[in-house]
């Protein structure tokens, strides 16, 4: 792999205007991706998915090098329809448009960063490898006191013209005080057997808010990891839901920073997997300040012989006294050869807090069945009826309703 | 004063601090083949134990101390310790108590634990280990006619060969990891528990620890095994003096309970916790697992831990047989500069298997307390099911409570369920009782009782009392 990955690496950078202090970075994350490959089994974090195991198995060699010179055609046939939106479209991790249409051009400032290599505060061999590799990245700057009046689609559409590569993509967004963003990221792969290495980084100033929605619905057979980076400022609230459903592997890792009094942090979660699929949601909430606020709720359910994993960790820091801290995972187990594995974490500092967290899985009940059944429904009613009421729990938590009623369509969710 | 007070007077400094001024014979210093050939020679052991502890040492040597528990410590020099010490007196072996060395005697009845049986009102069968020997053993001759067997290992594997070959090692194998395998290696003493074919034992068995020379690491080793449809229940304690270095305790406790056996394995460990700037103290440091082999069998592991600078322990079950059931009751309570990294596993094997997990955790002072567990369904274990609740009390902003569950289910057919709450005493409940006349240590000491109440209910009577004191000492000072 090594010498693949050097090869693939002086393609890429050839055609980017790179400084030369870039370049030493680069290859700096680059040296450090080889010498620590794919995180595998052996690294706490990934002790219930081994990357490596998964591409070697699902992809084998991984090509790094995507040649970004000839523009895609963008197919308007992908766009949602019936809600006004703003655009971003990545085609094969392409930057191809960029449209915020509905809102104030001098409210909403897009920077070119390509050219600074911003280090990520906990750096894993991932990153490393997205840090060598992503030759655009873009910063959205919301302005003071603008709150977005459409919601911001992002569209990660991959097509048949790729095969075996790894994608690196990158975005960073600012909020300003007292400004807001609805943002949803929405998964379209016609492409198979590609490794999706997305990172996002976030940051709420005082008042801001961000409701962030991942929508991997549709079935394909790539592999994604995506990380989101969140550092709130006092009184900023994040908001992230997760359906995580589509891809042969997704793991997607929320890290948030809750460092500025009465911030507070959501993350809701929904697997529903079949086949052989293998996702994991990670979230770390870190509790830096007094009186901050965070809530998890994932539910999962599994069919087939497919696997999820949800690994929550929340963290109090000494001087956040008046934590409250909530997390809970639920999974239905329909098949016997499905599996559910958690590691719902605490590592507490602080006394006065209030901090629980609940863990159950198991399989449909019975009792619950024969109930709807006794009462006319037949036996395939009744498990849709009870499997849409339990998912429909997280779904209800999306605080934004035009997102609400999108997603229980995907879902196909009813009221 | 009243009594309540003055008992808190009493214990309030570690009682069990003073150290016995005992003639010993001690290994020679360090770690290699030679010193486990002398231990194996000092023991007059067949070839067969020799060979047992050789093989376990040639995997020790490659393995390599782990490092991801929470609680950190000073590397431990391996070839800086003594792996035997024994008093002089015991070298040939006193046929009875009267042969014993008053000192010996003097000791234990200075913690509490008479070796005389006459002055044992509660019927309690003692197995004393003082360092690496077992000094004495009480209630054999009652014991032996309902075809107990309880005697130290040592005596085990010269008497009961067939027993102790068949059994030792078959839970907690030579290539476990290395904390264990250093103890397969080096072990020395502990005690040894057979129950025959459908035998309730009379009364309970009990060890009792001491270390005593310095420079010393403790290794013992325990043996449990519980024929078809048999009872025990035994207790373990444990003491040692104060001294300013950190000592070494790796004791490995293997329980075997056959078709429709029950063994209820309880421990009140109170080792030297270190002073309050966390100076000194053992590193207790033990691996227990039980092993439910046959159907319809139970183990069922209580511990109360107030002392060590570092506990690290893990008791767990592996619920093999079906209909099988394990269960775990821990309270842990770290104060001063303690720390302590302690939980279960339960790995679910047979159909129908159960386990049930309380874990009580309390943290004051400058403390760190983390549970650590596994719950583990496999795939064939049909029907089974697990219950998990970890709930921890924090004092004070400068200690720590963490909670690191590990839950695994693959099979559809079977339930876990799993909560865990972190909290403060609440001024509510303070105030109420401070109301009613209480001062703010008795409240406190209430309160926690009320906490840990799921877990002390789980104790035999005398230890239950003992414990419930324990509870209330090991959290002097924390509060005001």
């Amino acid at each position: 792999m090594k010498e693949q990955l050097q090869k693939d690496f002086y393609n890429s950078i050839k055609n980017l205007s790179l400084s030369q202090k870039d370049i030493e970075i680069k290859k700096f994350c680059l040296d450090n991706f080889i010498d620590k490959g794919f995180p595998n089994r052996k690294e706490e974090d990934w002790k219930f998915s081994d990357l490596n195991q998964i591409i070697k198995n699902n992809i084998g060699e991984l090509s790094f090098y995507n040649d970004q010179t000839s523009t895609n055609k963008v197919d308007t046939s992908v766009f949602v329809d019936g809600l006004e939106h703003n655009k971003i479209v990545f085609i094969n991790g392409r930057i191809e448009k960029i449209d915020f249409e509905y809102e104030k051009k001098d409210q909403i400032e897009i920077i070119d960063q390509s050219e600074t290599i911003n280090e990520f505060k906990n750096s894993n061999s991932l990153s490393d490898l997205n840090n060598a590799f992503t030759n655009k990245c873009f910063k959205i700057l919301v302005k003071k006191g603008y709150q977005l009046v459409k919601p911001l689609i992002i569209y990660h559409t991959t097509n048949s013209k790729i095969c075996a590569k790894n994608i690196n993509l990158r975005l960073n967004f600012e909020l300003d005080k007292d400004s807001s963003l609805r943002l949803i990221d929405l998964f379209n792969d016609a492409s198979e057997k590609n490794f999706l290495n997305i990172f996002y980084n976030f940051e709420l100033k005082e008042n801001a808010v961000l409701k962030n929605y991942k929508v991997d619905k549709f079935e394909n057979k790539n592999i994604k990891y995506s990380f989101n980076n969140i550092d709130q400022d006092k009184n900023s609230i994040s908001e992230t839901f997760i359906l995580s459903s589509g891809s042969n592997f997704s793991k997607n890792e929320i890290n948030c920073n809750l460092n500025g009094v009465y911030a507070s942090a959501f993350v809701n979660g929904v697997f529903s997997l079949n086949n052989d699929k293998h996702h994991e949601i990670r979230s770390i909430i870190n509790h830096l300040t007094e009186n901050t606020k965070s809530y998890q709720l994932i539910k999962s359910v599994l069919d087939e012989s497919s696997k999820a994993v949800y690994q929550g960790k929340i963290f109090v820091n000494s001087d956040a006294q008046k934590t409250d801290g909530y997390q809970l995972s639920k999974a239905i187990l329909l098949n016997k050869e499905s599996e559910f594995n958690a590691k719902p974490e605490l590592e507490i500092y602080a006394d006065d807090v209030k901090c629980s967290h609940g863990s159950a899985s198991g399989s449909l009940n019975e009792d619950s069945i024969f109930y709807l059944m006794s009462r006319g429904l037949s036996y395939q009613q009744s498990r849709e009826l009870l499997i849409n009421g339990f998912l429909l729990d997280v779904v209800e938590k999306i605080t934004d309703s035009e997102i609400k009623n999108l997603i229980k369509n995907m879902l196909g969710i009813k009221e | 004063m009243d009594n309540r007070q003055k008992e808190i007077n009493n214990l309030k400094d570690y009682k069990y601090g003073f150290s016995t001024d005992i003639e010993n014979i001690q290994a020679p210093k360090g770690l290699n083949e030679d010193v486990i050939k002398f231990i194996s020679n000092i023991k007059k052991e067949p070839t067969w134990m020799l060979e047992f502890r050789l093989k376990a040492f040639e995997r020790f040597k490659v393995l390599k101390e782990p490092d991801w528990q929470k609680p950190k410590f000073p590397k431990i020099d391996y070839q800086d310790l003594y792996y035997y010490s024994a008093p002089k007196s015991m070298k040939d072996k006193p046929k009875s108590l009267d042969e014993l060395d008053p000192k010996l005697l003097e000791t234990y009845k200075k913690l509490g634990i008479p070796l005389q049986e006459q002055a044992r009102l509660n019927g309690i069968a003692v197995d004393a280990v003082f360092d690496s020997v077992s000094v004495a053993t009480t209630f054999k001759d009652e014991l032996t006619k309902q075809g107990i067997i309880f005697c130290p290992i040592s005596e085990a594997i010269q008497n009961h060969p067939e027993l102790v070959k068949k059994y030792l090692g078959s839970v907690i194998p030579t290539s476990d990891h290395f904390f264990a395998t250093l103890n397969s290696a080096v072990f020395t003493d502990g005690s040894f528990v057979y129950i025959p074919e459908g035998v309730r034992c009379p009364m309970e068995l009990s060890t009792y620890f001491r270390i005593n020379a310095s420079n010393t690491g403790q290794f013992e080793r325990t043996l449990i095994i519980a024929d078809k449809g048999s009872y025990v229940s035994y207790l373990e304690g444990c003491t040692a003096p104060m001294r300013d270095e950190n000592q070494l305790h790796a004791a490995n406790v293997e329980l075997v309970a056959l078709d429709d056996a029950e063994i209820k394995y309880s421990t009140v460990q109170n080792w030297y916790p270190g002073d309050q700037d966390g100076k000194g103290g053992i590193y207790n440091f033990v691996t227990k697992r039980g092993l439910c082999k046959g159907k319809n069998s139970k183990i069922s592991w209580t511990q109360v831990e107030t002392g060590s600078a570092i506990t690290w322990k893990y008791p767990s079950c592996i619920l093999k047989g079906d209909n099988s059931v394990g269960e775990f009751y821990s309270i842990a309570i770290t104060n001063n500069h303690q720390k302590a990294d302690t939980g279960t596993k339960m790995i679910h094997l047979g159909k129908n298997t159960k386990s049930k997990i309380i874990s009580k955790g309390i943290s004051a002072g400058n403390s760190d307390m983390t549970y650590r567990g596994l719950v583990d369904i496999s795939s064939k274990a049909k029907n089974s099911t697990n219950y998990t609740q970890c709930d921890s009390l924090l004092m004070g902003n400068k200690c720590g409570a963490h909670t690191v569950p590990y839950i695994k289910n693959k099979n559809s057919e079977s339930n876990i369920a799993h909560e865990a709450t972190t909290s403060k005493i609440s001024e509510e409940q303070l105030h109420y009782c401070q109301q009613r006349g209480l001062n703010p240590e008795e409240a406190v000491g209430l309160i926690v009782n009320g906490f840990c109440k799921e877990v002390l209910q789980q104790l035999p009577m005398e230890f239950a009392v003992e414990a419930q004191k324990l509870v209330g000492i090991s959290l002097e000072g924390s509060v005001g």
